[in-house]
C-alpha cells in the first residue's frame, strides 16, 4: 500500500511526511516526528496523555489520523514555552509539584491551555470537568487542580 | 503530651529540609523533553510483539512459529523453548510469566514473541504464529480455588505449611498474634462476626512497560527500561538469560508511574531474547489491554474477622483469617495483610491467619503497601460497626485501643517512637470532624499502618573542582526524589540547594540498589546521602587540616566550610567547600563521599483518615464530598511531595472502595481490559484532598524521616466504607461499592 504524502503546520514549523493510511497523528508524531512529549497511555482516547491541538481544536492525537491533518496546524506539548520562557501553566505546575511521575503532564498542560484560551476565568468545577478526559494516577488532582486556577489567575491579571 | 516532647528533644534546625525548592526535574517534565520507557530508539531497532493466550488455562500442545519466521522483515521469534531452566523458584516463576512453558495459566499469558522491521509486520507475524492449546477448566475465585476439587493450576507447589487434604491451589498458610482469642472474646460485651470481600485493582499507571534491549553474541548487553529498580531488572535478566550480571548494564527511563506494579520484569528478558538472537536492537512497548490483562494487579480476597469489644469501646480481642489470591504463581502479600491487619492496635488477644492461593488470573505484583488496604478494610470496618453499635465516637474507640511506643505489636516487635495516636487527636481537634453533614451524607474514619522498608543502598557524593556537588544515586526517581535527595544532601554540607544536583545512575555506576519500593526511597537513600555527605566534610576537614598544619581532629564544618575547631586550634578564617573543591588537586586529588548500607531501622508509619460521601438513594452511586489526610511523616523533606504521596494515595484508595475491579466473564478472560471500563477515578470524581502532616521523628533516621508513599492508600478503602454506611444506613462489606451494590443494599434496608 502506497504511502500518505502530508504537509501540515506542527508548533508552527512547516512539516511533510509520508505515513500509512492506518496510521495515528500520535505514531507520526512520536515516530516520525520525533515529537516523543505526547505519550500513549492507552490508545483509545480514556486517558488524554497524547492531547494535542489540531487547528485549535482539543483532541486525542491516537484518535486522529496522520493523513488528517493535511494543511492543518497542530499544536504540542513541545511547542507550549517560547524559547527560554515557559508559559504560565508550566511555570504553576512546577511551583504547585503538579506532577509526580511526569507522564500525563504533558496532555494535561495541552488540555489545560485549550481551557484557559476559551475560559480565562474558570470555577474549580469548570477545571475539573474540562480535565476529566485526562487520567492522572499520582496527584489524585488536587495540585493540579490548583496550579492550572493559580495560571488563570497570574495571566488574567498579565492580559 | 509525651509525643510533643519527644519530638523537642530531637528538634533540630533545618535550613534546607522543610523547605518547598522547585524539582530539578520539573522544566524537562513539563516541555516533553523527560524521556520515558517508550521513548528511546536505537538504530537499526525491530519492534517487538507479543502473543497472548486467548484462554485462561490451557495446555499449550505445540507452537509453529516456522510460517512467522518466514515472513519477510521477521528477524527473530521466541518461545520459551530459547530460554533455559532457572534454579531459584521465584525467579522461575517470574520467567514463566513472562513466557509460559508448558501451560498458559491466565487470559493475556504471554506464549511467543516476534522482532520484526515494522509494527505492521510483527502483527501479521503474530497471526502466523501457530499454537495449540488443550483448553482446561480455570478458576478465578480465591474461594473457589481452595474448594477440594478446583481446577489445580501447578501440582506440587504447596509448602509444609499447608495441612493435607487441601486444594493443590492453596500454597501456604502464615499466622501471627498473641494472647488467648476466645478467652478474650468472652470478655466482650458484643462479638462481631463478618466476612469482606475485595476484588483485584490494578496499580493503572499512565505509562505502559516499554523497553529497548541490545544484545550483542559477545554476551553484553544494554537494556533501557521504565521499571522502579534497574538493579532488580538487571539481576532477574541476567538469571533467566544466563549471562553475567556485570555483563548487563540496564539504564532506568524516567518512570511514568509505579505504584509497585514495576518492580517485577515483563518484557525485559523477551526484548534481551529477540535481540540476542536478530542481532539488532528490539523496543518493546506494551498497549494499555496488554497492561491490564497480563501485568500486576493486587490480589482479591475474601476475610472472616472475628473482633470483640466491651460496650465502653476496649477491644478484647482480635481474629481475622484471611484468603487471597495472587493470581497463577505462589506470592500473594497476605502475610503482609496478616501481619498489618490489628497493627494500629494494642491488643492483648488477637491472631491473625493467612492463606497464599493461586487462581488463573495474572500474577499479582505490588501495588502500594501491598496486602495491607483490604486487611485494613475488613478489620476498621468491623471496628467502626461495633462502635456504631454501641454508640460510640469511633475516633474515641480507636485513641482507647490505640497502639503507642512500647507496645507490643500485633506481629511481634515492640514500637519504638510512633504516630497513630497524634493522628487521631489532630483528626478530633479537626474542623472537619466537626462539620455539619446534610440529607443523605455520611462521614467515616480509618486508620492504616505500613512497615517501610530500607534495604541495599548505595550513593556517591562527589565534588567537582569548582565547588558544585553531583550525587549520584539509583534509584528511579518516581515522584519527586531528585529533589529530596539534593535538599539532604545540600543540608548536611551547608550549601545551597541549587549547587546540588541528583542524578540516576545506570547499573554499571553504583552497587546494588533495592526496588524503588517499601517506601524506602527517602529513608534509605536520605540516609545514604546523609552519610555520604559526611564522608565528604570529613575529607574536607582533612584537606584543611593539611592546608593549615594543624591535626584534623581540631576541624570541624559548619556552614559549608571547614574552621578550626576553637582558639586551641590555630586562628584561620573558614574554608569554604568552593575553596577546598578548587585546591583539591594539591591537597590529595578529587573529593568524594560514599555509602554502602543495608539500611535497617525504617520506621513503621500511621495515617488516619477521614471522609464525608454522599449517597443517592435513587441510583447508588457514591460521591466524595470532603476529604482529609492525618499521617506521621517523621520528617517531611518537601512537604509538597508528602502531601503528594497522602493525596495520590488517598484517590487510589478511593477508586478501590469505590469503582475499580477486574470483572472476569465465565470463561475466564478479562471482561474490563481498559481505561474506559477499568475505571479510576478522574478530576470530576474528586474534591480536593486535604492533609495534615503530623512529625513525630522516626529514631533511626538521622533527620527523623519516615516513609510516607505506602501508609496513604491502607485506610481509604474503610473510611469510604465506613462513610457511605453513616450515609445510606447500610453496611456493605464487598468492595467496590459500585452503583448497583449500594443501591441493592438501600434497597433490601
Amino acid at each position: 500500500m502506497s504511502k500518505i504524502h502530508v504537509t501540515t503546520t506542527v508548533n508552527g514549523d512547516p512539516v511533510e511526511f509520508l505515513c500509512e493510511a492506518s496510521e495515528s497523528l500520535l505514531d507520526v508524531l512520536r515516530d516520525r516526528l520525533s515529537l516523543t512529549g505526547s505519550k500513549e497511555g492507552c490508545g483509545t482516547g480514556d486517558c488524554g496523555a497524547c492531547s494535542v491541538t489540531v487547528g485549535g481544536r482539543l483532541v486525542c492525537s491516537c484518535l486522529v489520523l496522520g493523513a488528517e491533518v493535511e494543511g492543518r496546524s497542530v499544536e504540542t506539548i513541545e511547542g507550549m514555552a517560547e524559547g527560554e520562557t515557559l508559559h504560565p501553566l508550566q511555570r504553576m505546575f512546577i511551583k504547585h509539584a503538579a506532577l509526580q511521575c511526569g507522564i500525563c503532564t504533558p496532555g494535561i498542560l495541552v488540555a489545560a491551555k485549550s481551557l484557559l484560551e476559551r475560559n480565562p476565568d474558570p470555577t474549580e468545577e469548570e477545571v475539573r470537568y474540562w480535565l476529566a478526559g485526562n487520567l492522572c494516577r499520582c496527584t489524585g488532582y488536587d495540585k493540579i487542580i490548583r496550579a492550572v486556577l493559580a495560571a488563570a489567575a497570574e495571566m488574567r491579571e498579565a492580559s | 503530651m509525651a509525643l510533643g516532647s519527644k519530638r523537642d528533644t530531637s528538634k533540630r534546625d533545618f535550613k534546607i529540609v522543610g523547605t518547598r525548592p522547585l524539582r530539578p526535574d520539573g522544566i524537562d517534565k513539563v516541555t516533553g523533553r523527560a524521556r520515558y520507557g517508550a521513548d528511546m530508539s536505537a538504530p537499526g531497532m525491530l519492534v517487538g510483539l507479543v502473543l497472548r493466550s486467548p484462554h485462561a488455562h490451557a495446555r499449550i500442545k505445540s507452537i509453529d512459529t516456522s510460517r512467522a519466521e518466514a515472513l519477510t522483515g521477521v528477524h527473530a521469534v521466541v518461545t520459551r523453548a530459547d530460554f533455559g531452566d532457572v534454579e531459584d523458584a521465584a525467579t522461575a516463576d517470574t520467567l514463566d510469566n513472562c513466557m509460559a512453558g508448558a501451560k498458559a495459566l491466565y487470559d493475556g499469558h504471554a506464549v511467543a514473541a516476534v522482532a520484526a522491521a515494522s509494527d505492521a509486520v510483527a502483527k501479521q507475524a503474530l497471526k502466523l504464529i501457530e499454537v495449540e492449546y488443550e483448553p482446561l477448566p480455570h478458576v478465578t475465585d480465591v474461594d473457589e480455588a481452595m474448594a477440594p476439587g478446583a481446577p489445580v493450576l501447578h501440582e506440587g507447589r504447596t509448602d509444609e505449611t499447608v495441612p493435607q487434604g487441601m486444594s493443590a491451589n492453596v500454597i501456604s498458610r502464615c499466622q501471627f498474634g498473641h494472647g488467648d482469642i476466645e478467652a478474650g472474646l468472652a470478655k466482650a460485651d458484643r462479638v462481631l462476626k463478618r466476612t469482606y470481600r475485595t476484588e483485584a485493582t490494578h496499580q493503572g499507571y499512565i505509562e505502559p512497560h516499554a523497553c529497548l534491549a541490545s544484545m550483542g553474541p559477545d554476551g553484553q548487553a544494554d537494556l533501557w527500561c521504565c521499571t522502579q529498580g534497574h538493579y532488580m531488572v538487571r539481576n532477574t535478566c541476567a538469571a533467566i538469560l544466563g549471562l553475567e550480571q556485570g555483563k548487563l548494564r540496564v539504564t532506568a527511563s524516567e518512570i511514568g508511574g509505579g505504584f509497585g506494579g514495576k518492580t517485577t520484569v515483563f518484557l525485559e528478558p523477551v526484548a534481551l531474547m529477540l535481540s540476542k538472537k536478530a542481532g539488532r536492537p528490539v523496543k518493546m512497548v506494551m498497549t494499555r489491554s496488554e497492561v491490564l490483562r497480563a501485568t500486576g494487579p493486587t490480589a482479591s480476597s475474601s476475610i472472616d474477622v472475628r473482633i470483640g469489644m466491651t460496650k465502653d469501646g476496649r477491644i478484647t480481642a482480635g481474629f481475622a483469617e484471611l484468603r487471597y489470591q495472587g493470581g497463577a504463581y505462589p506470592g500473594s502479600p497476605v502475610n503482609m495483610g496478616a501481619m498489618s491487619a490489628f497493627a494500629p492496635y494494642d491488643l492483648e488477644n488477637v491472631r491473625t491467619i493467612g492463606w497464599d492461593v493461586v487462581t488463573n488470573r495474572p500474577r499479582q505484583a505490588a501495588y502500594r503497601a501491598p496486602g495491607a488496604p483490604i486487611a485494613a478494610f475488613a478489620v476498621e470496618s468491623a471496628i467502626d460497626e461495633l462502635a456504631k453499635g454501641f454508640g460510640l465516637d469511633p475516633l474515641e474507640v480507636r485513641l482507647k485501643n490505640a497502639a503507642r511506643e512500647g507496645t507490643r505489636a500485633s506481629y511481634g516487635p515492640t514500637y519504638r517512637a510512633i504516630g497513630l495516636e497524634a493522628t487521631l487527636r489532630t483528626a478530633k481537634d479537626h474542623p472537619h470532624w466537626t462539620a455539619p453533614l446534610g440529607p443523605n451524607q455520611g462521614r467515616g474514619v480509618a486508620c492504616g499502618f505500613w512497615f517501610n522498608f530500607g534495604g541495599d543502598t548505595c550513593v556517591s557524593l562527589n565534588i567537582t573542582p569548582d565547588g558544585t556537588v553531583t550525587l549520584t544515586e539509583g534509584n528511579p526517581d518516581i515522584g519527586g526524589s531528585r529533589a529530596s535527595m539534593s535538599m539532604m544532601a545540600a543540608e548536611e554540607l551547608g550549601i545551597p540547594y541549587d549547587k546540588v544536583r541528583t542524578v540516576i545512575a545506570d547499573t554499571g555506576s553504583l552497587g546494588q540498589n533495592e526496588v524503588t519500593d517499601g517506601s524506602r526511597v527517602t529513608f534509605a537513600v536520605g540516609l545514604a546521602t546523609i552519610e555520604a555527605a559526611r564522608a565528604a566534610k570529613r575529607e574536607m576537614c582533612r584537606r584543611a587540616a593539611k592546608v593549615w598544619g594543624i591535626d584534623e581532629e581540631a576541624v570541624v564544618w559548619e556552614d559549608g566550610a571547614a574552621k578550626p575547631s576553637g582558639p586551641n586550634a590555630g586562628e584561620f578564617p573558614p574554608m569554604t567547600l568552593e575553596e577546598i573543591a578548587a585546591i583539591a588537586s594539591n591537597t590529595g586529588g578529587p573529593i568524594a563521599g560514599h555509602f554502602e548500607v543495608n539500611a535497617e531501622g525504617a520506621g513503621v508509619s500511621f495515617a488516619t483518615h477521614m471522609v464525608d460521601t454522599e449517597v443517592d438513594p435513587e441510583t447508588g452511586a457514591v460521591r466524595v464530598l470532603r476529604y482529609t489526610v492525618f499521617q506521621d511523616a517523621g520528617k517531611a523533606v518537601h512537604p509538597d511531595y508528602v502531601e503528594g504521596q497522602f493525596q495520590g494515595g488517598a484517590a487510589q484508595g478511593i477508586g478501590w472502595a469505590l469503582n475499580e475491579e477486574y470483572i472476569y466473564g465465565e470463561d475466564g478472560t478479562l471482561q474490563n481490559p481498559g481505561f474506559l471500563d477499568y475505571r479510576i477515578p478522574v478530576a470530576s470524581d474528586l474534591p480536593m484532598i486535604d492533609t495534615v502532616i503530623l512529625e513525630i521523628p522516626n529514631p533511626g533516621h538521622p533527620y527523623g524521616v519516615r516513609g510516607v508513599g505506602e501508609t496513604s492508600i491502607v485506610p481509604p478503602l474503610a473510611a469510604v466504607a465506613n462513610s457511605v454506611s453513616d450515609a445510606s444506613g447500610v453496611r456493605l462489606t464487598d468492595l467496590p461499592l459500585s452503583p448497583p451494590k449500594v443501591l441493592a443494599a438501600i434497597q433490601s434496608r
